[in-house]
């Protein structure tokens, strides 16, 4: 009894530090940087709403804090998607001008490592373009930064909220620089193989209910032809 | 005391790090892959989506949306595309993932049907398939692209409408099913 107090005490301080150290690590800073701001390759940037209410659909299980939209829509309770969300959303080109849809894919990925600021997120676009053509995204991403800067501050204060400017690049992989697969199908995408990045601009977020104001852009390294 | 204080700090360090790197953080639930080995070499694995029960949307322009709630947006460039999403079993008639169907007809695309079935423990297949039907009422087409188990793939992906009578069998509570059958096969051009 003499020794377990101040070790348990010394334990209770030693997760607490390690958590901070965790949160804190300068090593998992955001990517703010396009990988494909190098690129050559002429690019095409497609606009979304993170928001949930201003998607066409968005569903997940139902316990999350983010609710399912709009109302009745089918959610994803059983063991095998409960851990998936899926997103229907308009895409708008830089001008705000409708472009075609797109749905979203993302599972909780099992390659995430905290340890190492890893929260990754498997992903996949399914996107649909009838003036262009059509194409699939496979990505990773990773979401600790957005978690670390966005959810967790929102989570902590006493307003449930969080404002501010947020600007991030969520695509982590799985390509050696860290940018998206891609793979076009139809139209002026026919046989493309590419690569993308996927960025959030984030300004308010509520711990209630998920991103407020926030929007999402998939930049897409595309051919000269298909990028006409 | 105050080494025992010490060594503790460095315990909960060690405990927290350890409880990170062997607890994994996520666990996706996972079914058994029901596949068929073929006699050449590949593998042929089906799907299917009950309907209506496993309908999550609907929506496209002049058309019922599902949910009825639903918003489809006014924008004269998306023209006839009709996105659908549905919820994926395997033969065991078990929920396994969630899928796209997306068709319509763009002015640089001509008709398009596709699919994108994601499936989280195992990965997404892609696939673009031909608009209209064939005699049997089957639509073939091939495997475009496929993410983790299915990044090495190619292969074809047939869809087909199966109605059932309802009025025969008090049993079924739906009024057909999709079925999607993969026929795939490891390609060594990709794996490289």
């Amino acid at each position: 009894m003499k020794y377990a107090v101040p070790w348990l005490a010394g334990a209770v301080l030693g997760v607490l530090l390690f958590l901070a150290g965790l949160y804190y690590n300068p090593i998992a800073n955001k990517l703010t940087v396009s990988p494909l701001a190098v690129s050559r390759q002429p690019l095409i940037d497609l606009a979304y709403s993170t928001v949930p209410t201003d998607a066409i659909a968005f569903t997940n299980n139902g316990e999350s804090r983010i609710s399912p939209y709009p109302e009745k829509i089918a959610e994803l309770w059983e063991p095998t998607v409960r851990k998936t969300t899926v997103l229907v959303t308009l895409f708008t080109d830089s001008r705000g001008q409708a472009k075609g849809v797109g749905v979203k894919f993302a599972s909780e990925s099992e390659r995430t490592r905290l340890l190492t600021g890893h929260a990754l997120v498997d992903s996949a676009w399914h996107v649909y373009l009838p003036e262009s053509g059509s194409l699939f995204v496979d990505q990773t991403e990773n979401m600790w930064s957005y978690a670390r800067n966005i959810v967790l501050p929102a989570r902590w204060s006493s307003a449930d909220s969080w404002r501010g400017t947020w600007h991030g690049i969520t695509t982590s992989g799985p390509n050696a620089l860290g940018t998206a697969r891609v793979a076009g199908s139809s139209g002026r995408f026919a046989d493309l193989t590419t690569e993308a990045v996927e960025a959030v601009n984030a300004r308010a977020y509520s711990a209630l209910q998920g991103p407020v104001s926030a929007t999402g852009s998939l930049t897409i390294a595309a051919a000269e032809a298909a990028a006409d | 005391m105050f080494k025992t204080f010490i060594f503790g700090i460095v315990s909960g360090v060690v405990i927290a790090a350890g409880l990170l790197y062997f607890v994994p953080a996520v666990d996706q639930h996972r079914e058994a892959s029901l596949i068929s080995v073929q006699a050449n070499g590949g593998n042929t694995e089906s799907f299917h989506v009950n309907l209506p029960h496993d309908r999550i949307v609907v929506g496209a322009a002049d058309k019922d949306a599902i949910p009825a709630s639903l918003q489809w947006p006014r924008a004269a460039v998306l023209g006839d595309t009709q996105v659908e999403l549905f919820k994926i079993r395997n033969r065991n008639d078990v929920v396994i993932g969630v899928a796209s169907r997306i068709s319509g007809t763009g002015t640089a695309t001509g008709p398009v049907l596709e699919w994108a079935l994601h499936l989280p423990a195992r990965g997404t297949l892609y696939a673009n398939l031909q608009p209209q039907p064939d005699d049997a009422g089957r639509r073939s087409g091939r495997l475009r692209a496929g993410t983790r188990e299915f990044a090495a793939m190619t292969g074809s992906v047939n869809e087909r409408f199966v109605r059932v009578d309802t009025a025969q069998d008090d049993e079924v509570d739906f009024e057909g099913r999709i079925e999607l059958v993969t026929a795939l096969v490891g390609s060594s051009e990709r794996s490289e």
